[in-house]
């Protein structure tokens, strides 16, 4: 069977591609601090020897539109174009293909939907910064196939925090059934407390840095009754309107497993949100 | 209440360059022109076909005719939909980076909890 070799969860920043390559005159100030802490980051997927990727995140209103919305979808196509016109415009983020695993994106929607999951699938689909960014900051070289998972954490209503829990422990196993002798890193993105398009938006820290403290400690610990115990979808408004994104989180805390505890944790507290880098090694922390 | 009608129009024209700058230069024209020929359209339907009830109201169609973002907030159109665009249109006139999503937010600052509903 496949080897969960590495379970990563992130915040996508859309930024970070910017900063980083800017020439030097046109850094910001917080530049070199965030590329530091990112490289750290990628070497703990590097060291996990990843061969398939398995990538979850949210279209942000890109190619899923509410005339059709799906709460949880699987690509499964050949190859991924990725990122749009709004976010080249917005973030200069470049223009990518990814190869799929076709295999292993069958392999989920089967299991997932006989355990339950009414996946919705799509041959072809253009992702987003959701998946591009970690991909930027983990994987430069994009020269792994992936398998997309997208879920609905941006337009209500949108299911219960638990389900995206069950969905990561779902992810688990059905990586861990793939008869397969591949190594596969499990990757999320989604964000602490938040705020976009609303009062709270681009202030010196994120709009909650309580609820920031507090998550990261839930993450870092694998305390995911804690979380369920003080996140529900209508307390999740509070904290800041895009802070839902927190739900993808819980789907990597589903992934990692109750208690376990991450292999490496770090933040960034940059104006407007706080950044939070999380990996666990299931099998044991490569030499 | 078309809070969905609302979101299609932000994001019909936020995905479209020439309708960016359409829409900036023309908001009045360009909300009339869109809700005459664009509303009814089934964006992911195979073209030709088209609904036929969907028209906005007037303090919708005044918000969006008038660039009345925090109008769009207050109206529960999807803030991300709404800041993604407007940055696109207005972003260019700021000198400082960010100076327009502060003011943005700023101008938004007589809203607390619970924010309007979104929910479409």
């Amino acid at each position: 069977m496949a080897t969960l070799a590495a379970v990563i969860a992130s915040t996508h920043h859309p930024f970070y591609y910017r900063a980083s390559t800017a020439p030097p005159e046109e850094r910001p100030p917080f530049a070199d601090a965030w590329v530091a802490k990112i490289l750290a980051f990628r070497e703990t997927l590097t060291r996990a020897r990843p061969d398939v990727l398995v990538m979850v995140g949210s279209d942000h209103f890109h190619q899923l539109w509410l005339d059709n919305m799906p709460q949880f979808l699987v690509g499964k196509a050949p190859f991924y174009d990725a990122n749009f016109y709004n976010e080249e415009r917005e973030f200069g983020l470049p223009k990518m293909t990814l190869r799929g695993s076709e295999e292993l994106s069958t392999h989920i929607l089967r299991g997932g939907l006989d355990e339950g999951f009414d996946l919705a699938f799509s041959n072809e689909l253009r992702i987003d910064h959701s998946i591009t960014c970690p991909i930027i900051t983990l994987r430069p070289e994009a020269d792994l196939p992936i398998v997309p998972v997208y879920t609905n954490i941006f337009a209500p209503p949108m299911p219960q925090p638990w389900r995206f829990v069950e969905l990561g422990k779902a992810l688990r196993r059905l990586v861990e059934s793939w008869p397969s002798e591949l190594r596969v890193a499990v990757i999320g993105t989604g964000h602490l407390s938040l705020e976009l398009g609303g009062p709270r938006q681009f202030g010196p820290h994120g709009p909650d840095p309580e609820f920031d403290r507090k998550a990261v400690e839930w993450i870092a610990g694998g305390d995911i009754e804690r979380a369920l115990a003080e996140v529900s979808l209508e307390s999740l408004w509070n904290p800041g309107n895009a802070t839902h994104g927190f739900m993808d989180f819980m789907l990597m805390m589903g992934v990692a497993g109750e208690g376990a505890k991450a292999d490496h944790v770090d933040t960034l507290d940059l104006f407007h949100t706080m950044e939070a880098y999380f990996t666990w090694y299931p099998e044991g922390a490569p030499a | 209440m078309s809070k969905y009608l609302l979101n299609k129009f932000l994001f019909t024209v936020d995905r479209d360059p020439e309708l960016v700058e359409r829409y900036r230069e023309d908001p009045v024209g360009t909300v009339a022109w869109w809700e005459s020929s664009m509303a009814n359209s089934i964006l992911n339907c195979h073209s030709g076909e088209s609904s036929t009830w969907l028209a906005f109201e007037p303090g919708e169609r005044e918000a969006l005719s008038s660039h009345d973002y925090i109008r769009l907030f207050e109206l529960g159109a999807h803030p991300f939909l709404t800041l993604t665009l407007f940055i696109a249109l207005f972003e260019r006139d700021y000198a400082e980076p960010l100076a327009f999503q502060k003011e943005y937010g700023a101008r938004l600052a007589r809203f607390s909890l619970p924010y309007p509903d979104i929910s479409t």
